[in-house]
């Protein structure tokens, strides 16, 4: 069994392909994705907390989530709609980041049983364009330096401070 | 206001491209080069300026003449790039797994 996340990205081309198997049966992985207290705990990490402010996971509903530092701010805000949701089986959804110069993306999320303890879950991500997608591949690297920035913009606030 | 040119940039472009697949086969000079298309002198040598300040071309005097050489090692970090992003849903996919493993139904 491959557990190790695989990211499929053609060159030119304006979508993605993510794959992932999971020591989980199917319901379960699927319940990660669409319960709101558990979906915030998986999309959290030391330097970012999620909170869900809207969940509405069935056909036409919506979502809106946001990530917050450890001051309480909000660095990152996504939202978009579910336009298709097959229990077990199937989320289709777009997904927008908020003040990015990024475009909507749609996603079409599978989920499938592969034995009674195991699943895999396939992402297919299409961008507006090549360059769109290509940007939002490389926002870990420009994430990161943006944290990075912001802890030195901290430092400095604190040292003008000091008498 | 001065472009930021970065690897990502410059392969963007279909030219551009193109003119990195011909100069992988064999160093050119810029002549040669913009002799392959149909495109302007001026618009194909902007296009190697391009890739030359993004590393993915580099220069080389031979006589009297400049030569246009690839450069592998830059292609190599675009092979890289998706890795952070790749990483950052593995992360996520783990927790997931991890936190999944020990869910019990709540009632």
């Amino acid at each position: 069994m491959e557990r190790k996340t695989k990211v499929n990205a053609q060159e030119g081309k304006h979508d993605i392909t993510i794959t992932r198997e999971f020591e989980l049966p199917v319901e379960l992985l699927f319940k990660a994705h669409v319960e709101p207290e558990l979906f915030e705990e998986w999309m959290s990490h030391e330097y970012g907390k999620t909170k869900v402010l809207k969940f509405d996971t069935k056909k036409h509903g919506s979502w809106l989530f946001h990530t917050t530092d450890a001051s309480g701010n909000v660095v990152f805000q996504a939202n978009g709609t579910i336009h298709d949701f097959v229990e077990n089986r199937k989320i289709t959804r777009t997904f927008e980041m908020d003040n990015t110069p990024f475009d909507v993306q749609l996603e079409f999320l599978e989920f499938e049983a592969l034995t009674e303890d195991t699943s895999k879950l396939t992402m297919h991500v299409i961008y507006r364009s090549v360059e769109l997608r290509d940007q939002h591949l490389k926002m870990p690297f420009e994430w990161g330096m943006n944290l990075a920035h912001n802890r030195l913009q901290e430092i400095v606030t604190k040292l003008k401070l000091q008498p | 206001m001065e472009l930021r040119r970065d690897v990502f940039q410059a392969i963007a472009d279909p030219t551009r491209r193109a003119i990195i697949a011909l100069v992988a086969f064999q160093a050119m000079t810029p002549s040669a080069i913009a002799e392959q298309f149909d495109s302007s002198r001026q618009t194909i040598s902007k296009h190697i300026q391009i890739l030359t300040e993004c590393e993915l071309l580099k220069q080389e005097q031979s006589g009297r003449e400049i030569l246009y050489h690839f450069n592998p090692k830059k292609m190599k970090e675009i092979a890289d790039f998706i890795e952070p992003f790749r990483e950052l849903w593995d992360d996520r996919f783990n927790k997931l797994e991890a936190m999944m493993k020990k869910y019990k139904p709540k009632k």
